[in-house]
């Protein structure tokens, strides 16, 4: 009972149909209290229809969705309660100024009268609003629409924050603030966030849900993933010598599964989990009067899971 | 009911920050202030020329009688300038929110969707009850020249509020069928026009009968002539009743149609 009761969102075998569309299928999944989670996958895989469902925008089709304990249906008016969503393309009202957006949301969210204005100069502050409280929305620059997003979604400190793509469109700079703001939210709130930029999830995310096509693919942190993916490891070397022999030469060292050659010298070798081949590599190369220009480890990146994951599906 | 309050708050802030409530307001202010003169000019010529015929018959002033010249005539009118200018106030008020995504937002509120609707409407109706009450100004002028029938008076101003808030509520019923103010705007004069018109007919049995009862012309008759029937309030109260049941429903429907 005790670890049901700390699971802030419980997903089980939830679809939802457009029309005829089927937009996600059979979906599980669950999120402990505390934890930042990314969301995952290509554009069209359903990750805005599972966050909608979870803010209780959309009811699915079939399955049940449990935020809190409360079902995200029947229980909707408490879900919303526990709840700040920022969604996607974070629509605002254009004709308020940033203040009366703000006390609109505080009254709406049933933010006490005398903690209103505070929890309002909190949520401006957090988000770095404070400039611009007195303009209006519509005049308002991308970067700041976002914050004010993420603002409306922080007022009255919702246990579980849902953020939708919260730095799609962003410039650079504006995207460290904002995950630099999302890294901050992470002690007090549980936050699940979908985003199909990848370092950006490996980045805030202690776990990743990929999704593609409707369906859940890999569930697990960043690391794990990156683990599972090969059954070994990738060594890159950079040799001075005939291409065609070192590759030969390369295959032939016992432990390697396969050689890439690229361009200018490089080469790309997949070895055997658990053996590191380096040394051998190294005295190879040396031993037959190649030079050796590089030779270093690499990890498989979330990159190359989610590329793995979802071009497996394709197929 | 959550979020009434918070939702009429920021109607009215959006009503207040953008032109339709000035030019609507401007509009029906200057149509109901040029019938209004037109109405006392006439009067008053006709009062002119009635003092001799009075002099001679004293029974005869009874029918110079500024509720029946001026006022009847006056609320009659405002009915259908309200016809026209109702639409606009209520086809911004849930197809604006379904275009521009903020229904988003308002629907993951803890707000229900009776608190929506209400806050809605009773902000739309706030903003039409600044418009009559500032027609109050027509009332005291006359008021300064001749005698007036306050409780005829009272009563006209009743059916206007009754009339415009039936408007209203089927206003923000055809609001919430469409992502198009226009659409909207457009569902909603033609629909209040038929309403109105289907009371004008001579046959008064069987399904012409049914359909002059359901006429919104025909219940409010009684009210510019300073008559308060139970028959027209009640039709009235159901009819918005009824239009704000149909909104809540529609915005039932959208979390499952989607």
């Amino acid at each position: 009972m005790e670890a049901i009761m700390e699971m802030m969102i419980e997903v089980q075998d939830l679809s939802k149909y457009y029309g005829t569309t089927l937009a996600i299928s059979g979906l599980n999944f669950q999120v402990a209290a505390g934890e930042i989670v990314g969301f995952l996958g290509p554009n069209g895989a359903g990750k805005t229809t599972t966050l909608k469902i979870l803010a209780g925008f959309l009811a699915p089709s079939a399955g049940t969705a449990r935020i809190g304990g409360y079902d995200c249906v029947s229980d909707s008016l408490k879900v919303r309660r526990t709840l700040g969503y920022l969604p996607e393309n974070v629509p605002l009202y254009p004709d308020l100024t940033v203040t009366q957006f703000l006390q609109f949301a505080a009254r709406a969210k049933g933010v006490a009268g005398r903690q209103e204005q505070q929890e309002i100069d909190r949520a401006m502050e957090d988000c770095g609003l404070t400039e611009v409280r007195p303009k209006l929305v519509a005049s308002l620059s991308k970067g700041y629409r976002q914050r004010l997003g993420l603002a409306q979604a922080l007022l009255g400190r919702p246990p579980l924050l849902i953020l939708d793509e919260p730095t799609i469109g962003l410039d650079p700079s504006q995207i460290v603030e904002i995950r630099q703001l999302i890294k901050e939210f992470a002690g007090d709130h549980t936050v699940i966030l979908s985003s199909h930029i990848l370092p950006e999830v490996s980045q805030l995310c202690r776990r990743v849900i990929i999704i593609n096509r409707g369906r859940i693919v890999a569930s697990d942190t960043a690391e794990n993933l990156a683990r599972q993916l090969g059954n070994g490891s990738r060594i890159a070397l950079t040799v001075q010598g005939p291409k065609k022999e070192v590759a030969a030469a390369l295959k032939a060292v016992p432990g390697v599964k396969e050689v890439a050659g690229q361009e200018n010298g490089r080469y790309l070798v997949e070895t055997v989990r658990d053996r590191d081949l380096r040394p051998e590599l190294a005295r190879l190369v040396v031993e037959r009067h190649w030079r050796l220009l590089e030779l270093k480890a690499q990890e498989f990146t979330l990159e190359d899971v989610f590329l793995n994951l979802v071009t497996e599906e394709e197929v | 009911m959550t979020g009434i309050g918070a939702m009429l708050r920021k109607e009215l802030a959006i009503y207040f920050a953008t032109p339709i409530f000035y030019l609507t307001g401007f509009f029906f202010l200057m149509l109901g202030g040029f019938f209004f003169y037109t109405n006392v000019a006439r009067y008053n010529l006709v009062s002119l020329q009635a003092a001799q015929i009075i002099a001679q018959n004293p029974a005869a002033a009874s029918q110079l009688n500024a509720q029946t010249m001026v006022f009847q005539p006056l609320f009659e009118v405002m009915a259908i300038i309200l016809l026209f200018l109702m639409p606009l106030l209520t086809m911004r008020l849930l197809a604006e929110e379904k275009r521009s995504g903020t229904a988003e937002l308002l629907f993951t509120y803890p707000l229900t969707d009776w608190g929506v609707i209400l806050g809605k409407y009773l902000a739309a109706l706030l903003i039409y009850a600044i418009f009559l009450g500032l027609t109050l100004a027509y009332a005291l002028v006359f008021a300064g020249l001749a005698k007036l029938d306050w409780g005829a008076l009272a009563s006209g101003y009743v059916g206007l509020i009754l009339l415009g808030g039936a408007f209203l509520a089927l206003g923000l019923l055809t609001s919430s069928l469409t992502q198009n103010q226009i659409v909207a705007g457009v569902a909603a004069f033609g629909l209040l026009l038929l309403f109105w018109l289907i009371g004008w007919q001579q046959e008064s049995s069987g399904v012409a009968g049914l359909l002059t009862a359901l006429s919104l012309a025909e219940h409010y008759n009684n009210f510019p002539r300073g008559v308060v029937d139970t028959k027209d309030l009640v039709y009235y109260l159901s009819f918005i009743f009824f239009f704000l049941f149909l909104t809540k429903r529609q915005l039932e429907s959208r979390r499952w149609r989607a």
